[in-house]
């Protein structure tokens, strides 16, 4: 019960400074929108180039946003030194993870929905048909994802050049659960039976299982100098 | 005598022959510093002589590359929960968010620090540290001095039986070092400890009744303070 109050205390201070500032919903979504913006320019696709191409457009688009989210979210930690006044209290470093985590996951997953958004309106397509399954498929690998950046975020946090180290820290670590999200997507919105992606739905899951499990485990060290 | 309480010899924060090496740099080497409740220290030294390194250590933020840090007479770090319930830091930085209000910030540390009655505390904090008309400002809108006063406020809202105070003085007005000064003398006369650095060694000296002197990451001293202390280049400003 209390683990549960120090995860929450953690996730609401993080959304009360969000809504204070509203730097990086704002940031995130309009970074977001602009990749997809380009890459109209750069494609136009057809309706059948679209189920092609819109997998990789949709995670390119979530993993830049995501950086900037992860950068963000760090960025406001280390303002006054917070991650470490957060470890001069005696709680388990795992929840402090924990609680930054569920608040970037739910950052990045407002700024897809309004990527998601983005894309339907400027490549003429309808997410409707496929939602039941684009949903769940995406917000495993966004959770995935989520778990990366949060732990590579701290990680960043107090090293020079963090803007640049973030994703260079990052992103190889997270190519399997990018690799599994445009399969299922793929699947997902072409309509195909579950059964053709299960095993790239379950990639995704087991890897946010394990890298949450890990980071919860490792994250004293994280914190500590 | 419960059966938690060490006895009264081993009470205490200790670093037993530690050093902290950052990449080849010995930024504190083979200190040993015994911290009992009613100590008021004085950590005195030049820039990059190892005082910030040594509160860090103390404080739980840091770990030592040698030796070992001893809270009650057992390793700190493996039982970080109780000496994190037992010290409290004020560092360079605040630890604050600035966009949160004086209130919200201690609420915050005290969810985290699972204190009882918290709302009485904070109530009885912002009264004792003069943040009452404060309370429902962002903390990125006060001074720096009543910024220092919040961080003070979040420092002793669990009671610590240890303070540890990284020059505490810096940038503070005259009403808020009065303040600070005055919390300085108060501890050890409540049966805890309090540790601070400060450049001001006037000041410093006429609040503690002990000196350690560092200099390029060693205790070149650790005594009673007696008026200007002059040894191993150790000078008073």
């Amino acid at each position: 019960m209390q683990s549960l109050k120090i995860i929450t205390a953690i996730f609401v201070k993080d959304l009360r400074l969000e809504w204070r500032n509203r730097v990086t919903l704002a940031s995130v979504c309009v970074f977001g929108i602009l990749v997809v913006f380009l890459f109209n320019f750069a494609f136009e696709p057809g309706q059948e180039e679209s189920l092609r191409l819109l997998p990789g457009l949709l995670w390119i688009s979530f993993a830049f946003a995501g950086v900037l989210c992860f950068n963000r979210s760090f960025a406001l930690e280390r303002e006054n030194a917070g991650l470490e006044g957060m470890a001069l209290a005696p709680v388990d470093p795992g929840l402090i993870y924990l609680g930054k985590l569920l608040a970037n996951l739910l950052f990045l997953s407002i700024a897809e929905c309004v990527i998601v958004f983005a894309v339907s309106l400027w490549y003429n397509f309808s997410f409707i048909p496929s939602l039941r399954w684009f949903a769940p498929v995406t917000f495993l690998g966004t959770l995935g994802y989520v778990a990366v950046g949060t732990t590579f975020g701290a990680i960043a946090a107090n090293i020079h050049m963090r803007e640049v180290m973030l994703p260079v820290l990052q992103f190889p670590v997270a190519v399997p659960v990018f690799i599994a999200g445009i399969e299922a997507t793929t699947g997902a919105l072409k309509g195909d039976p579950p059964s053709t992606y299960v095993s790239w739905t379950k990639l995704a899951a087991s890897f946010a299982v394990i890298f949450i499990v890990l980071s919860y485990l490792l994250f004293e060290y994280v914190l500590e100098e | 005598m419960p059966p938690d309480t060490p006895p009264p010899n081993r009470a205490g924060l200790e670093l037993r022959n530690v050093s902290k090496f950052f990449g080849d740099l010995a930024a504190l080497a083979g200190a040993n510093l015994c911290v009992r409740p009613g100590d008021a220290i004085l950590l005195y030294g030049p820039n990059g002589a190892g005082k910030t390194t040594l509160l860090r250590l103390l404080a739980t933020l840091a770990r030592p590359s040698e030796g070992e840090v001893l809270f009650d007479g057992k390793d700190l770090h493996r039982q970080p929960a109780a000496a994190k319930s037992a010290i409290g830091f004020v560092s360079h930085a605040t630890f604050l968010y600035g966009d949160l209000t004086v209130r919200e910030n201690l609420k915050f540390f005290g969810t985290l620090f699972a204190l009882p009655r918290l709302d009485a505390r904070i109530s009885s904090s912002l009264d004792r540290f003069g943040l009452r008309e404060r309370a429902d400002t962002p903390v990125r809108k006060l001074s720096r001095g009543l910024q220092q006063r919040v961080s003070l406020a979040r420092a002793l809202l669990h009671e610590p039986r240890f303070l540890l105070l990284d020059e505490p003085f810096t940038g503070l007005d005259a009403a808020s070092v009065d303040t600070l000064a005055g919390l300085i003398r108060e501890i050890p006369a409540r049966g805890k400890a309090v540790v601070f650095s400060t450049h001001d060694f006037e000041r410093g000296a006429a609040l503690a009744g002990r000196l350690v002197a560092l200099e390029a990451g060693r205790i070149v001293y650790d005594g009673a303070v007696e008026g200007r202390i002059r040894k191993s280049g150790v000078r008073s400003q």
